[in-house]
C-alpha cells in the first residue's frame, strides 16, 4: 500500500502548485478534502487528473449542500485513483495482488459558492461522470456550471418551479391541474 | 360499456347476455407491463410461476395499452409521469380498469408529507377501481384486489338503471 498518495501529499502537491487556490484543508478529518474557491476548480481538477502522482481519474460523486442560514451552496467533488493492474508492479514488493485494479487514494474537493446566482466551471470536460451529477445539483440545488455541454433539469419536469432540495423551498400546491396534497395536509 | 349498455330493460335475456359478457371480461382481463417502483417487482412475482396470475386468466401482460383492459399502476408516481399515465389510460380501449397498487398509489404513501415530486394517489390522475394497500403488497393481495376487480366486473349489467 505504499503506492497510495496521502491526503497530506496530495495538498502539498496542489498548494506547490496553487499557492493562492488551496484556502483550507482537512486532512485527518474522516472524509479528507482541500477547499478551493470556485474559479480555480477547473485548473485543480486537470491537476488532479493529470498529474501521474495524482491520478485522479473516477469522479465518485458531485454532492450538493445548502448551508443555510449562511447563504452558500457547498459542491463537494469525491475522487478517487484507479490503478490499473500491474501499474504498481514495480513498486510492490511482493508482487502480489497486482492481477487487480488498487485503490491508489482518495480525496474530496470541497467549493462554496452563493446561493443567488451561483456559478462554478463545469468539470464534465474533465470526468464525463460529472455530467449528470451537475445536471443534478442545478436541476436540485440551483447552482449554475459554467461550460457544462447540456445543462438541463434532469429529475424534475423542463417546466418545474424552484430547486426542491433548497432548505427554504415552498411545495407546489399544484402541478398541471394535479392538486398537491401535501401543501394543505395538517402538521 | 359502448353501444349496447342501458338500451335495454332487465330480462331474462339481458340477464343472460350480461352474464356470458362478464364471464369473459373477467375471465381474461388482460393487464398492461407497466411497473413505476418495487411493487412492479411483487407484481412480476405475482405473474410468474409460485403465484401465477394466469390462472384467473389475467397473466397475459400485454405491451401496449391498446391491447389491454386493466391497468395495474405499480409503483410511485412522480408528477413527471402523471401525464404519460393519463396518457396511456386514454389510449385504453373500454371497458377498462385501474388497480391501484402499493401505498403509493393509493395515496402518496411514505412520500405523503416531504415528497415534493409524488403524487399523492393515483386517483388524481385516473379513475380507481381496486386499491390495495402495503408496501409493497405482497402477490397474494395483489391477487386478492384482482378478485375484486373480477366481483366488481360480475356485478356489471347493460340494462337500464331501474
Amino acid at each position: 500500500m505504499g503506492a497510495r498518495v496521502t491526503p497530506q501529499e496530495i495538498a502539498d502537491i496542489l498548494k506547490g502548485r496553487f499557492p493562492m487556490a488551496v484556502l483550507e484543508t482537512a486532512i485527518d478529518a474522516k472524509h479528507p478534502c482541500v477547499c478551493v474557491p470556485p474559479e480555480a476548480l477547473h485548473d485543480v481538477a486537470m491537476l488532479l487528473r493529470d498529474d501521474p502522482r495524482l491520478g485522479m481519474n473516477m469522479l465518485r460523486c458531485v454532492s450538493g449542500l445548502d448551508l443555510l442560514p449562511e447563504p452558500q451552496i457547498e459542491l463537494v467533488y469525491d475522487l478517487i485513483s484507479m490503478r490499473p493492474p500491474g501499474a504498481s508492479a514495480a513498486t510492490s514488493a511482493g508482487g502480489s495482488g497486482t492481477d487487480l485494479w488498487q485503490n491508489g487514494g482518495m480525496i474530496a474537493v470541497r467549493v462554496r459558492v452563493p446561493r443567488d446566482g451561483g456559478h462554478v466551471s463545469s468539470v464534465a470536460d474533465v470526468w464525463p461522470a460529472a455530467n449528470w451529477h451537475e445536471r443534478e445539483a442545478f436541476d436540485l440545488l440551483g447552482v449554475t456550471f459554467d461550460g457544462h455541454p447540456d445543462l438541463r433539469r434532469i429529475l424534475c419536469p423542463d417546466d418545474w418551479v424552484g430547486h426542491p432540495l433548497r432548505k427554504d423551498y415552498e411545495f407546489p400546491k399544484e402541478y398541471e391541474g394535479i392538486p398537491a396534497a401535501a401543501a394543505a395536509a395538517p402538521e | 360499456m359502448g353501444w349496447i349498455q342501458n338500451r335495454f330493460e332487465e330480462n331474462f335475456i339481458v340477464t343472460s347476455v350480461d352474464w356470458a359478457l362478464n364471464w369473459a371480461r373477467a375471465s381474461s382481463l388482460w393487464p398492461m407491463t407497466f411497473g413505476l417502483a418495487c411493487c412492479a417487482i411483487e407484481m412480476m412475482a405475482a405473474g410468474a410461476a409460485r403465484f401465477d396470475l394466469d390462472r384467473f386468466g389475467a397473466g397475459a401482460f400485454r405491451a401496449t395499452p391498446r391491447q389491454s383492459d386493466l391497468m395495474i399502476v405499480a409503483g410511485t408516481v412522480t408528477f413527471k409521469m402523471a401525464s404519460r399515465i393519463r396518457r396511456l389510460y386514454n389510449q385504453m380501449p373500454d371497458p377498462k380498469y385501474v388497480i391501484a397498487m402499493g401505498a403509493c398509489t393509493c395515496g402518496g404513501g411514505p412520500y405523503f408529507k416531504y415528497g415534493y415530486h409524488v403524487v399523492k394517489g393515483v386517483d388524481l390522475i385516473v379513475p380507481v377501481d381496486v386499491y390495495i394497500p402495503g408496501c409493497p403488497p405482497r402477490p397474494e393481495s395483489l391477487i386478492e384486489g384482482l378478485m375484486r376487480l373480477q366481483d366488481k366486473i360480475r356485478q356489471a349489467t347493460i340494462a337500464k338503471p331501474a
